[in-house]
């Protein structure tokens, strides 16, 4: 049955994910037994009582209260078994333990962003240690959105204006997809996240030194990572299109006029200040929404971002 | 005779006895005709135009998702496009489709009476559907729509666009809805031939009772709700917005309170078709009357007590879950009963593979899926993994797009000789049915396998490991296109021969068959009087009269 | 074998048409009766329009009480029961109209139309007067509340719904009214008599509706403790 599942739903990767699995499963095959089952019969009846003259007579069966019990019954039965099935899996799923670790988790348009225990913060990319409890605590700041691992066969809304919980052990040490499901317009599809589960070794390092990627990377690609996951692509191109900001391609020296009227240089400084105090220069033309990155990037990440534009004449 | 003669002439015209067709000509006697038949015309002409306009954005949405990120649009217009094809397909197409094209044209030719209890409500009512349906294709100059035909706060009540326009629209369409159901209920009541009591009644006008009962207890309260956030659009009153001290969950439960038994106004309709079709072309009487009688009206009740299973993800208490769960499950035992009854109808019945027929087994099978998928999203810790991915996508087009469209096709094929006295080419209906099955299947099946996996609806860009899922999809989305394109051709091309269709060409037991076909202009040269049952295949029929002494029911 | 036989034709063109029957319905008992199933359906659906407004307004009360009392205390009482009384006299010179058309007596008939009429009028004017002094003060719903010196924050959304519900109400009373005035005039014309008076009564059903809506407004909006 492994195959099965992994091939309808993926390996499942927290502890309450398989008994979603064992409930899906069992809907599955019913579903296809009675496409079958009611296929048969109808193909049977049409088969064998075919229309061979116009005057043929058929029986005057008005009912049969004995066969419509059972086929109301046993249908009955069968969704009140999956009934409690999905309660028992639902409530499995609400309480989270006392002692699990609690992350706080912020969406919005159009990017997640988590917080630890410690106060460090990331934007996209959530790091967690396998077989310890996670609780995380989240809310929007704009609109609804939706917080989805189909790997540990989680969702649960993001609401503004209030907090919603979920909890979940990993089990499978590796990269796990989230995705947002509660439409919030035109960067919805993009606003993805990953979940790092670790080992224990692995998340050590995590705590203390940022991603092993962080740490190794030519910094133009560091930049280039950096531009990718933590949302600058939504408003900002590379290949010269207009955005909700200004493109980065050939941006690099170039003069900006800034809403204050004066004349601004891209070098180092600007795309520092840019990026930690996004509002301190806007280019004339573009709404000051860019949110501010202090505290989200660590400081190889904002020298590679400044590579990384260089690079793109 | 001579002065009998006289006054048909002065007095209602030559026309009252004539086909209702020919009766009166020019576009004006059909822009204000209260036939009945030519209301229900009216409105279908209009459904079939806007499920081109909504079928062709279908088509330009699953080109675009042939790939991850830009295809032929960008996300904006995307967006656009989804909601327009929802929110044409929901109020234009699939809640007026069978209830005002075909329910308006059949129903009171079922009852034998000469027309619904309020004709000219019932042309106001198309034309309310008119004003509507200009307002929500006016969005499209006032930048569109991107919030999703649901309209879910905050988000729909911060984006640009013609959102209010769009909402007013669905506001003023509801009121058509209204009339509509009105009138249904006040014609079953009181416009039956005499002798006809309330289990003599044709499946199909129960069918259309429960629907009319959604219609009016529901409808109204969509009515405020939308009226509510064009107020919060306009004057910020507050109540959606957690900034003002609001609630935008609030907003999701007063629209579902609706929009979930719209379902049912979706459903209940292709049912009340089905239960039609195979009796006749199995040549047997109904099994189980009062069972599907029942369970639709079962269906449309319960159907108000489920709106939240939309929100099992959206922070409801445990206790609320798991009832509104429980009571999704109920609903899913009246709809087997109906689909074993159809069953057991056949069985030993002698049965004659029609195109109606051919499309009343493409909607049980098509109807099982839809019914059994949609467990996967009852059960509570299922929905959580489910909700909101392509896995939904596939289970609401199986029963709303798939289970309603097939119906109303065989609906259509079935009375097409009755509305306009003319046959279609039976061979090619029959082939453009195989089409339509093989089309919707190989466009949703996928569907349920790609949102089993994790992928979320409504989304423009997607990552690669679905793509092959996405190509197949599209693929069958064209043969679906060809497969329907190819029934109205076929359904269009018989127009041009002649009229001459027998007044009973299938051999049905029910009123409708015994009018002319084309029906004259008030239906009946005399008013009928029931003499037995509707489904009463015996060589001999036993009157009514008898069997009620005999406490036979069906 | 066909599922029914036919009655003899009961064409209206073999007998003289009563006045007011539609050539759809085979007597005026069955028009009256199927107008009659129409007009409470109808009833519903409006109970059920503002049962949104009152659950809405339900919710945000539970949620805010403390605002929404003291926003009522800008409401005067003494206008809203005027307007109560007002409304329940319009009622009752309704019933006596249905009656007068039933018993045929066109004169009364008209007399209590009009007394209708000008007692929704009064109402109206009432309820400009009410407006107008809310507007003065800046208690506006929504984004628009300018009120100075409120003790209590959040007051913008009893207005709100203050506004929305006796707004929607309003358009109600003004709906009527304009059908009242129909009826006057085909009173006027002498179509009803005492076979023929189902408009009277189906406006007289809508119009106590409009009345019992407002004794639901009148204790929630101005009487809250």
């Amino acid at each position: 049955m492994t195959w099965f599942r992994d091939f309808l739903l993926g390996t499942p990767a927290a502890t309450h994910a398989s008994d979603v699995d064992g409930l899906y499963i069992f809907i599955t095959l019913l579903t296809i037994f009675f496409f079958f089952f009611n296929g048969a019969l109808i193909f049977y009846a049409a088969k064998r009582w075919k229309r061979r003259s116009d005057d043929e007579v058929t029986p005057h069966i008005t009912h049969d209260t004995r066969l419509e019990l059972i086929w109301s019954l046993i249908p009955l039965a069968v969704v009140m078994l999956i009934f409690f099935w999905g309660f028992k899996g639902y409530v499995s799923a609400w309480v989270a333990p006392n002692d699990a670790m609690e992350i706080v988790v912020t969406g919005k348009k159009w990017l997640w962003e988590f917080e630890y225990p410690d106060g460090t913060r990331a934007l996209n990319d959530l790091h967690v240690p396998v077989n310890k409890p996670v609780k995380l605590i989240m809310h929007a700041e704009d609109v609804i959105h939706s917080f989805y691992v189909p790997a540990f066969r989680l969702k649960r809304d993001v609401l503004p204006g209030r907090y919603t919980e979920m909890w979940f052990t990993a089990t499978e040490p590796g990269v796990h997809q989230v995705y947002c499901t509660e439409y919030c317009g035109k960067g919805h599809s993009d606003m993805l996240a990953r979940i790092y589960v670790d080992t224990p070794e692995e998340y050590e390092v995590f705590l203390r030194e940022g991603d092993e990627q962080v740490r190794k990377m030519p910094l133009k690609d560091l930049g280039k990572l950096v531009y990718e996951n933590k949302g600058c692509a939504t408003c900002h191109s590379i290949d010269g299109t207009r955005g909700q900001g200004p493109t980065f391609k050939g941006i690099w020296g170039k003069m900006e006029r800034g809403t204050d009227g004066k004349e601004h240089v891209v070098d180092e400084n600007y795309i520092r200040e840019s990026i930690l105090v996004p509002n301190a220069v806007v280019v004339q033309g573009y709404e000051p929404i860019m949110p501010t990155f202090q505290g989200l990037l660590r400081e190889r990440e904002l020298l590679g971002m400044i590579e990384y534009i260089k690079s793109l004449q | 005779m001579a002065s009998e003669n006289v006054m048909h002439a002065n007095g209602h015209g030559a026309g009252a006895h004539a086909d209702y067709l020919d009766s009166t000509k020019g576009l004006w006697s059909w822009l204000t005709t209260v036939d009945h038949k030519r209301i229900g015309l009216m409105y279908l002409w209009s459904v079939v135009f806007f499920m081109i306009t909504g079928g062709l954005l279908a088509l330009l949405i699953r080109l675009e998702l042939l790939t991850p990120g830009p295809t032929i649009m960008d996300a904006e217009l995307y967006n656009r496009a989804f909601t327009l094809h929802g929110a044409i397909m929901t109020f234009l197409v699939i809640i007026p489709g069978i209830p005002a094209a075909l329910g308006n044209f059949i129903l009171p030719l079922l009852l034998g009476a000469k027309d619904v209890a309020f004709p000219r409500l019932n042309l106001t009512s198309y034309y309310i559907y008119v004003v509507g349906a200009l307002m929500a294709l006016s969005t499209l100059i006032l930048g569109g729509v991107d919030t999703g035909w649901t309209f879910y706060t905050p988000y729909s009540s911060t984006t640009g666009g013609g959102v209010s326009m769009m909402v007013l629209a669905a506001f003023v369409l509801g009121f058509s809805s209204i009339f509509t159901g009105v009138n249904f209920i006040a014609t079953i009541h009181k416009m039956r031939a005499p002798g006809m009591g309330w289990f003599e009644l044709p499946l199909f006008a129960w069918g259309m009772y429960a629907t009319a009962l959604i219609q009016i207890l529901a409808t109204p309260v969509l009515g405020i709700t939308l009226l509510l956030l064009v107020m919060e659009r306009v004057l910020s009153v507050g109540i959606f917005d957690p900034n003002l001290g609001g609630d935008p969950v609030l907003f999701q439960h007063f629209f579902w309170f609706y929009s979930h038994p719209a379902v049912y106004i979706m459903i209940l309709p292709a049912m009340a078709i089905i239960s039609e079709v195979i009796p006749v072309f199995s040549k047997k009487t109904i099994f189980g009357y009062k069972a599907i009688a029942f369970s639709s009206v079962a269906i449309a009740l319960l159907g108000f007590l489920v709106w939240a299973h939309h929100m099992f993800t959206a922070g409801m208490s445990l206790f609320a879950g798991a009832i509104f769960s429980f009571i999704t499950f109920f609903i899913a035992v009246p709809s087997a009963i109906k689909v074993f009854n159809w069953i057991a109808t056949m069985w030993r019945g002698s049965i004659s593979m029609k195109a109606p027929m051919i499309h009343a087994i493409n909607f049980l099978l098509i109807f099982t899926i839809g019914g059994l998928t949609g467990l996967f999203l009852a059960a509570l810790s299922t929905d959580v993994h489910l909700h909101d991915t392509y896995f939904v996508v596939a289970h609401f087009h199986y029963v709303m797009a798939g289970s309603n469209m097939i119906a109303l096709l065989a609906g259509l094929h079935y009375w097409w000789p009755k509305m306009f006295g003319r046959m279609y080419n039976e061979r090619m209906a029959a082939i453009a049915a195989a089409l339509i099955f093989i089309g919707f299947n190989a466009t949703f099946l996928p569907q349920f396998l790609m949102g089993s996996r994790g992928m979320p609806r409504r989304y423009y860009n997607y990552l690669e490991q679905f793509q092959e899922l996405h190509v197949l999809s599209t693929i069958g989305s064209w043969i679906l296109a060809f497969g329907l394109f190819m029934c109205l051709a076929v359904l269009l091309a018989s127009l041009r021969g002649k009229k001459g269709v027998a007044s009973n060409p299938w051999g049905g037991k029910t009123l409708e068959w015994e009018a002319l076909s084309p029906p004259i202009t008030h239906n009946f040269e005399d008013t009928p009087v029931l003499v037995h049952g509707p489904y009463d295949y015996r060589p001999q029929p036993v009157p009514v009269v008898v069997e009620r002494e005999q406490g036979v029911t069906h | 074998m066909s599922q029914s036989t036919t009655v003899p034709s009961q064409d209206h063109h073999e007998h003289a048409h009563p006045p007011g029957l539609q050539h759809h319905f085979i007597d005026m008992r069955q028009q009256f009766e199927a107008s009659k199933i129409g007009m409470w359906l109808f009833l519903v659906t409006e109970v059920l329009l503002f049962g949104g407004l009152f659950v809405g307004y339900g919710i945000m009360h539970s949620k805010h009480p403390e605002a929404f009392i003291a926003a009522h205390t800008h409401l005067d009482w003494r206008l809203g029961a005027l307007n109560t009384i007002v409304l329940l006299v319009s009622s009752f010179t309704m019933v006596m109209g249905v009656w007068a058309a039933q018993t045929g007596q066109k004169k009364k008939l008209i007399g209590y139309l009009t007394t209708t009429f000008l007692l929704a009028g009064a109402f109206m004017v009432v309820k400009y007067i009410e407006y107008s002094h809310k507007f003065h003060e800046g208690l506006l719903p929504g984004k628009f509340y300018a009120h100075q010196g409120d003790t209590v924050p959040g007051q913008f959304m009893f207005f709100s719904f203050y506004f929305m519900m006796t707004g929607l109400h309003g358009i109600h009373v003004l709906l009527g009214m304009v059908a009242i005035a129909w009826l006057i005039w085909r009173a006027q014309k002498g179509h009803f008599s005492s076979q023929y008076y189902g408009p009277v009564d189906m406006v007289g059903l809508y119009w106590h509706l409009v009345d019992l809506i407002w004794i639901y407004l009148f204790p929630l909006m101005y009487l809250l403790t």
